[in-house]
């Protein structure tokens, strides 16, 4: 058994200290190699330091709070075999000098300072490991390219020049040469993809392609493309996003569904924002529930709410009706839903269940998404696509929170719905849903 | 007296701030540089390039002696002697040249050699006096480059008087050679001064304290550095400690402790002491700066650019610690100058070469075998002889039984070190750093062609043997 008195490494260019955050081991504590050690807080980074063997620890130097130097000792190891020390305290393990108006445990004895050395060393000594501006672990060989003496990146002078002028952290780069020497075609190759994570090894490209698969359009696909291009070329689209704040719609909605009896169905956020918009298209904003029968140069608004759902099956894309929304309450609309998105699924579906919509929603939600411009279902005005709710910091009161975050993007007619009002409307949306209550 | 103010202030021209200075004049900063003796240095006024001299002489006396007896069909007829003034004005004009050549560098590229010694106020101030004591400046800056270098390590006991206790600045001046000169410590220094006075017909005691000679090697690169040393009757005692220095006349009586710890004394005609040398940190008011010194104490504690604790302040060369060497110096003051001017820059070399001019001549670079295996390498190794060289063979340069040697990671082949021992090997050295610096592997070397007849082809050779089928050895 022998001593390892481990020093506290060189964690980043000129940081000469650090404060220890905390302590992952204590006195007594059996460790292999690679385990978490502590964490030590530098003015550049907060870095977990690996225990370089495996052993049991006998002492530590440095509380939480505490400032240590580099190239002090901080933990002393006993290890199978030889270690690098004897007991501290005696003259070849001479304790870093505390840092100023830090005091970690005194040396047991007092202690001598070392020889100089008869000759001067030949061999420099390692350069530091780079450390990154953030939480880092000091792995203790994952360099990507191939390594040099020290351990470090294995380049020539000019690339590794090169690569501190363009602030590229060669160990993060893949080296293309012998023993994964790293040439300037690397840096180039690292420059233009940025950079992937961890040892990634590029598969390798196939041979040039050739020929081609043809894949005749008929049928709902045809129809499908038909109208699309009938609704993108005719109506003069216009696209508007907002986020909306779906925190208290979505306490809302867990109580509802712990709450629900069993002939109930479980409520997405769909239904709420289908009685939303029938609670609009009432109040102020039927234009936007209506035909534009351009032909005739006719708007024709409904008193009826009848809500398309678009819904991908394995045939296509259908968009099944919910029809007389404003004749349900929520948990209606949630079954309802249920049915004829299921009827479009399984191919179930009547003419009626598929005709008849005055508005369109384009649920994005399972592929979430920040923003689309979804193509009205002529000959309506309008269309609303919803995106994945998820929790986002957002800036409430001053104070960066966590929020569950929900994006909407919204299409409309220009030739008939101006800007203005399909905003108003996107923002009557967004108040009923963050008010949830005033939905119901 | 002059005030000046300026972007950077170099303090001490030798191999480390003339190259900072220049450098940064190059690039366009306002530059001073500030220097008490002559431009140049240890390294070129009383370091490496007086020694070189001074060695090559003693070579050629050396030959010429062999050729007394008549030697490759050649004979000299009559005597060959030595005239010490002669030689000594010999090296002192080749100093005095590259000394007039630094400082017209100094001078071309626009940095300005201001003449004294400056002794700093605060981080960013200091005085300049000249050796009579006169303030000739006021210096303000903005960064400051300090480069004062290193000097000998006296013995309290046998403090130098360069007369009968001298140190390697005495050695390389001497006025008469000496019949017999103990040299305390055998490092390369040391050896490299004995080995050419040896030649020059001196009788050589080395005292050494450690239980061998330049141990900063190990025992397959020095042994044929031993070797000439025995053949040679230089006497070796290793594991001696000297005690102390009885002057008398023109006389040394030197005691030391011999291996069992008793105490021994001899005459020589002069002593040479060559036990280190030290960062030169006080007496020009390195304690005003706020400077921090590294755990040793011995030097200033610098980062990976060489930046102090304080802003703006830098150390290079030997103040900043180990190796002491000419070409660190040399390179950290180029790299700081750089930094200075904006760019980004770290001294991080993959090798800095040590080469020692003791005969035979030692190169390592990188890694021993043993440094790569105590860092956890799996290595092969090769070794090629001179013997087995052609040029070698006509330059006589295998008679000091050298080789060359390589150090490379077994699993990709990486040269992690090249050694090489022998006569004429520190021209070698160039094409083993760059090896290590430019990542060579071996096969990169093994499919270089190497001009023949030359000594490189035994590095060439070296490589080939740790491939396992060098051509012109078994």
């Amino acid at each position: 058994m022998g001593i390892y008195a481990f020093r506290l490494p060189d964690i980043g260019e000129g940081v000469v200290e650090g404060e220890v955050v905390q302590w992952h081991v204590e006195v007594g504590a059996e460790v292999d190699e690679d385990d978490a050690l502590i964490d030590v807080m530098t003015d550049k980074a907060t870095v977990t330091i690996p225990s370089p063997v495996t052993g049991k620890i006998l002492s530590t130097v440095g509380k939480p709070g505490e400032i240590i130097a580099v190239g002090a000792v901080c933990i002393e190891f006993e290890v199978e075999g030889e270690g690098n020390a004897t007991k501290s305290g005696e003259p070849n393990d001479e304790p870093e000098a505390p840092a100023e108006d830090e005091t970690p445990e005194p040396a047991s004895e007092p202690v001598e300072q070392p020889k100089p050395a008869p000759e001067p060393k030949p061999v420099p000594k390692p350069a530091p490991e780079p450390v990154s501006q953030s939480q880092t672990s000091i792995p203790s060989s994952a360099l990507k390219g191939g390594t040099g003496v020290g351990g470090r990146a294995l380049a020539s002078p000019a690339v590794r020049q090169r690569a501190k002028d363009e602030g590229i952290d060669l160990s993060q780069v893949s080296g293309s040469g012998p023993a994964g020497r790293i040439s300037h075609a690397d840096l180039d190759a690292h420059n233009e993809v940025g950079e992937s994570a961890g040892g990634i090894q590029f598969s390798q490209p196939g041979e040039p392609a050739d020929g081609t698969t043809e894949i005749p359009i008929v049928g709902l696909r045809r129809k499908i493309a038909e109208q699309m291009t009938k609704s993108y070329t005719e109506i003069p689209h216009f696209s508007y996003f907002e986020e909306v704040d779906v925190t208290e719609l979505e306490a809302l909605r867990q109580w509802l569904n712990v709450n629900r009896t069993a002939e109930q169905p479980k409520l997405t956020y769909l239904p709420f924002i289908m009685q939303a918009l029938v609670k609009l298209f009432k109040e102020g904003h039927h234009g936007c529930n209506g035909h534009y029968e351009d032909e005739r140069e006719v708007l024709v608004l409904h008193n009826a709410v009848n809500m398309g759902i678009a819904t991908t099956t394995d045939r296509g894309l259908y968009v099944p009706v919910v029809k007389n929304c404003e004749a349900m309450n929520i948990w209606e609309l949630g079954g309802e839903l249920r049915r004829v998105a299921g009827a479009a699924r399984d191919g179930t579906a009547t003419l009626s269940d598929l005709t008849g919509s005055t508005f369109t929603i384009t649920s994005l939600g399972r592929d979430g998404g920040i923003g689309a411009t979804p193509i009205i279902n002529t000959p309506e005005v309008g269309i609303l696509g919803v995106h994945k709710a998820i929790e986002r910091p957002v800036v409430v009161d001053g104070k960066i929170t966590i929020r569950r975050m929900m994006n909407l993007s919204s299409s409309w007619d220009h030739r008939v719905v101006d800007g203005a009002n399909g905003a108003a409307l996107v923002q009557g949306l967004k108040y009923l849903l963050e008010h949830p209550t005033q939905i119901l | 007296m002059e005030q000046i103010s300026c972007q950077v202030l170099v303090v001490g021209a030798g191999p480390g701030g003339y190259v900072a200075a220049i450098r940064a004049a190059q690039l366009g900063l306002d530059t001073i540089i500030v220097e008490g003796d002559r431009a140049g240095g240890t390294c070129l006024i009383r370091g490496c390039i007086p020694s070189k001299a001074i060695i090559h002489a003693a070579e050629r006396f050396e030959s010429l002696k062999e050729h007394q007896g008549g030697h490759m069909g050649l004979k000299v007829d009559g005597d060959v002697s030595i005239d010490m003034p002669a030689l000594v004005d010999w090296k002192d004009k080749i100093v005095e040249k590259l000394n007039k050549g630094v400082e017209a560098l100094l001078k071309a590229n626009g940095a300005r050699l201001v003449s004294g010694w400056a002794t700093f106020l605060d981080g960013k101030t200091c005085n300049v006096t000249d050796s009579d004591g006169n303030k000739v400046a006021h210096i303000t800056t903005e960064n400051v480059i300090l480069a004062t270098g290193s000097k000998p390590i006296e013995l309290p006991f046998m403090p130098f008087d360069e007369e009968n206790i001298i140190s390697s600045t005495g050695a390389l001046d001497l006025e008469e050679l000496p019949e017999k000169i103990a040299v305390i410590g055998g490092g390369y220094i040391g050896l490299e001064l004995g080995c050419a006075l040896r030649k020059l017909g001196v009788e050589i005691t080395v005292v050494e304290g450690l239980d061998t000679v330049v141990s900063i090697f190990d025992a397959e690169i020095r042994r044929p550095l031993e070797r000439w040393l025995k053949k040679n009757k230089v006497k070796v005692h290793t594991n001696c400690l000297a005690q102390g220095a009885e002057i008398s006349g023109n006389a040394v009586e030197l005691s030391w402790k011999n291996k069992d710890g008793d105490l021994v004394s001899e005459t020589f005609d002069k002593v040479l002491v060559t036990v280190g040398r030290k960062a030169n940190t006080t007496g020009w008011g390195l304690e005003e700066m706020g400077v921090k010194m590294d755990e040793s104490g011995r030097f200033v504690a610098v980062d990976s650019q060489c930046k102090t604790n304080m802003r703006g302040i830098y150390a290079i060369g030997d103040l900043n610690g180990e190796p002491l060497l000419a070409h660190k110096a040399s390179a950290q003051g180029e790299m700081v100058a750089e930094i200075i001017a904006g760019k980004k820059r770290a001294f991080e070399p993959v090798a800095i070469p040590a080469i020692v001019f003791t005969e035979p001549e030692i190169v390592s670079v990188g890694m021993t075998p043993d440094e790569a295996t105590a860092a956890g390498e799996n290595i092969i190794v090769g070794k090629f002889p001179l013997a087995a060289n052609g040029r070698a063979l006509t330059l006589e340069a295998e008679k000091t039984g050298g080789f060359v040697r390589v150090v490379a990671r077994e699993s990709d082949q990486l040269i992690l070190g090249v050694q090489a021992v022998g006569s004429h090997v520190a021209e070698l050295s160039g094409a083993f750093v760059l090896a290590l610096e430019m990542g060579a592997v071996l096969e990169d070397i093994a499919g270089t062609i190497h001009a023949h007849p030359t000594m490189t082809e035994a590095f060439h050779e070296g490589v080939l043997k740790t491939l396992g089928h060098a051509i012109h050895t078994m």
